[in-house]
């Protein structure tokens, strides 16, 4: 009844299908940092107008389902003329959307960083820009890094909904396989182990990351 | 005095709403000397300080920092605020020392005191951490340059808060309460550094209830109370000769507290 050998055999392609996984939702997970990042300042600046589009842009994204997002990008951006592969689109889109729960993530934690610490950084002159990367943005994430672990493994997750607008990776070769071997099973099981030990991996350096952290705290 | 002051303060309102926290500050401090500034907490001696660096945007009022106009502009009579940029600009040779410290906890003792010299000054890496070397030296503490804040104490820390400080090369430097976070037996050390800067000749304000370290090293003591300057003078006519009733109050809950043994054969009070 369960075919072993089906499995066996798809597993190279399997895994080769899986960098992509890892390359597209890391790759979104980079990008939707540095938007987070923007978009959480923006959030907290003084600027009436920066709060207006940190607040749109956040309950946009996380109000609209990102299935939905996906097939929006997907037949909306030929209509306006931009012609990227679907895979950028996709990638763009998942960016996007993880952006916008990292912005509320940081935003925790830029609310933890004590004012006298923003102080002392402009008391030196260093500029506005610098304080953002080199004071806030470290100290907001080792305040918020279980939860960026937690939202990273989420999008590792996600990413396999791009497989509907016809990206390449796991979960669309998976389907692809399961129905040209009739199956299914076997094969959906191995993409399951495949995803469940990359985000293992994931939190792994997540504890990684937070004991090397620890060091900083007292002894 | 013939030369400009260093640090010239003219008419200085701070309100916070309807709070009137400094009414009216006059105040100038020449090059190279010591001013304390002393009175009970919520007088607004904290707050003027903090003006003097711009951490807190004046309502009126002019300050000079080295004769330039700090924050604002003039145009026409009317006063209009300047870019971050350009407030950074006529502060930078202002250094503040915070109760605090405010060290940032991600980083080195040395990692705090180059990081400024590499962000803000442009100087290369090694020859900032060379520089840091020798300001965390100077106030002692060249063997905890590898140290986090965490594991320092606050004696310690705040002696890598004023090597970042001097590491800028300041000409001015201001210490808001410096040693009001210290358990009792860190405060020496603190105290010491800054006497030692004192002796080489910085320009400094302090804001401090240590009055035997204003007595010893300032050379103008400046009272605030209620958000004006109350009196001011040499330590020896503040301390000693001074009329205003409520400098006598503030000075003689001072000594009271820190009195626990009087006369030769009485016990202590207890």
């Amino acid at each position: 009844m369960f075919n072993t050998e089906i499995i066996v055999k798809s597993l190279p392609m399997l895994l080769q299908a899986s960098v992509w996984t890892v390359i597209y939702s890391l790759t979104s997970v980079a990008i939707g940092f540095c938007i987070g990042t923007l978009m959480c300042a923006a959030g907290l600046s003084a600027s009436r107008l920066g709060r207006a589009v940190s607040a749109f842009y956040v309950s946009f994204f996380r109000g609209v389902p990102l299935l939905v997002q996906l097939l929006i990008s997907y037949y909306c951006l030929p209509l306006i003329g931009v012609n990227v592969p679907s895979s950028v689109a996709a990638v763009g889109t998942l960016a996007l959307c993880t952006g916008a729960y990292i912005a509320e993530i940081l935003r925790g934690g830029f609310l933890g960083i004590p004012p006298g610490l923003i102080e002392a950084a402009r008391m030196v002159g260093l500029s506005r820009a610098q304080i953002l990367t080199r004071i806030e943005v470290p100290l907001a994430v080792r305040f918020t890094l279980p939860s960026l672990v937690n939202e990273t493994t989420m999008m590792v997750k996600a990413s396999s909904l791009i497989s509907v607008v016809g990206v390449l990776e796991l979960t669309r070769l998976a389907q692809n396989i399961a129905t040209s071997t009739f199956q299914p099973l076997e094969i959906y099981l191995t993409a399951g182990a495949i995803y469940f030990v990359i985000n293992g991996a994931i939190t792994l350096a997540g504890e990684f990351a937070e004991s090397r952290f620890r060091m900083e705290k007292a002894r | 005095m013939a030369e400009r002051p260093i640090i010239d303060v003219r008419g200085v309102w701070k309100r916070f709403g309807d709070v009137e926290v400094l009414k009216g500050i006059d105040l100038a401090i020449a090059k190279s000397e010591v001013t304390c500034i002393i009175g009970p907490s919520g007088s607004g001696k904290s707050t003027l300080l903090r003006c003097i660096a711009f951490l807190e945007e004046y309502s009126e009022g002019e300050i000079y920092i080295e004769g330039e106009l700090l924050g604002f502009s003039l145009e026409n009579g009317k006063r209009r605020r300047v870019s971050d940029a350009e407030v950074a600009r006529v502060r930078r040779n202002v250094g503040f020392v915070f109760q605090q410290f405010n060290l940032w906890p991600h980083m080195t003792a040395l990692e705090n005191v180059a990081a400024p010299l590499k962000l803000a000054r442009g100087i290369a890496r090694e020859d900032a951490e060379k520089r840091a070397r020798r300001m965390l030296e100077k106030v002692g503490l060249s063997h905890r340059a590898e140290a986090y804040p965490s594991q320092l104490s606050g004696g310690q820390q705040q002696r890598v808060g004023i090597a970042r400080a001097l590491a800028m090369e300041p000409h001015i430097m201001l210490f808001d309460e410096p040693t009001s976070a210290l358990d009792p037996e860190l405060v020496g050390e603190v105290l010491q550094v800054m006497r030692d800067l004192a002796g080489e000749g910085m320009t400094m304000a302090v804001v401090t209830h240590e009055m035997g370290f204003a007595a010893q090293v300032a050379d103008t003591v400046v009272f605030i109370d209620h958000g004006v300057i109350a009196a001011s003078g040499s330590p020896q006519q503040v301390f000693r000769h001074e009329e205003n009733p409520r400098l006598r109050q503030f000075l003689q809950n001072y000594f009271e507290r820190n009195v626990f043994w009087q006369g030769s054969d009485a016990a202590p009070a207890s």
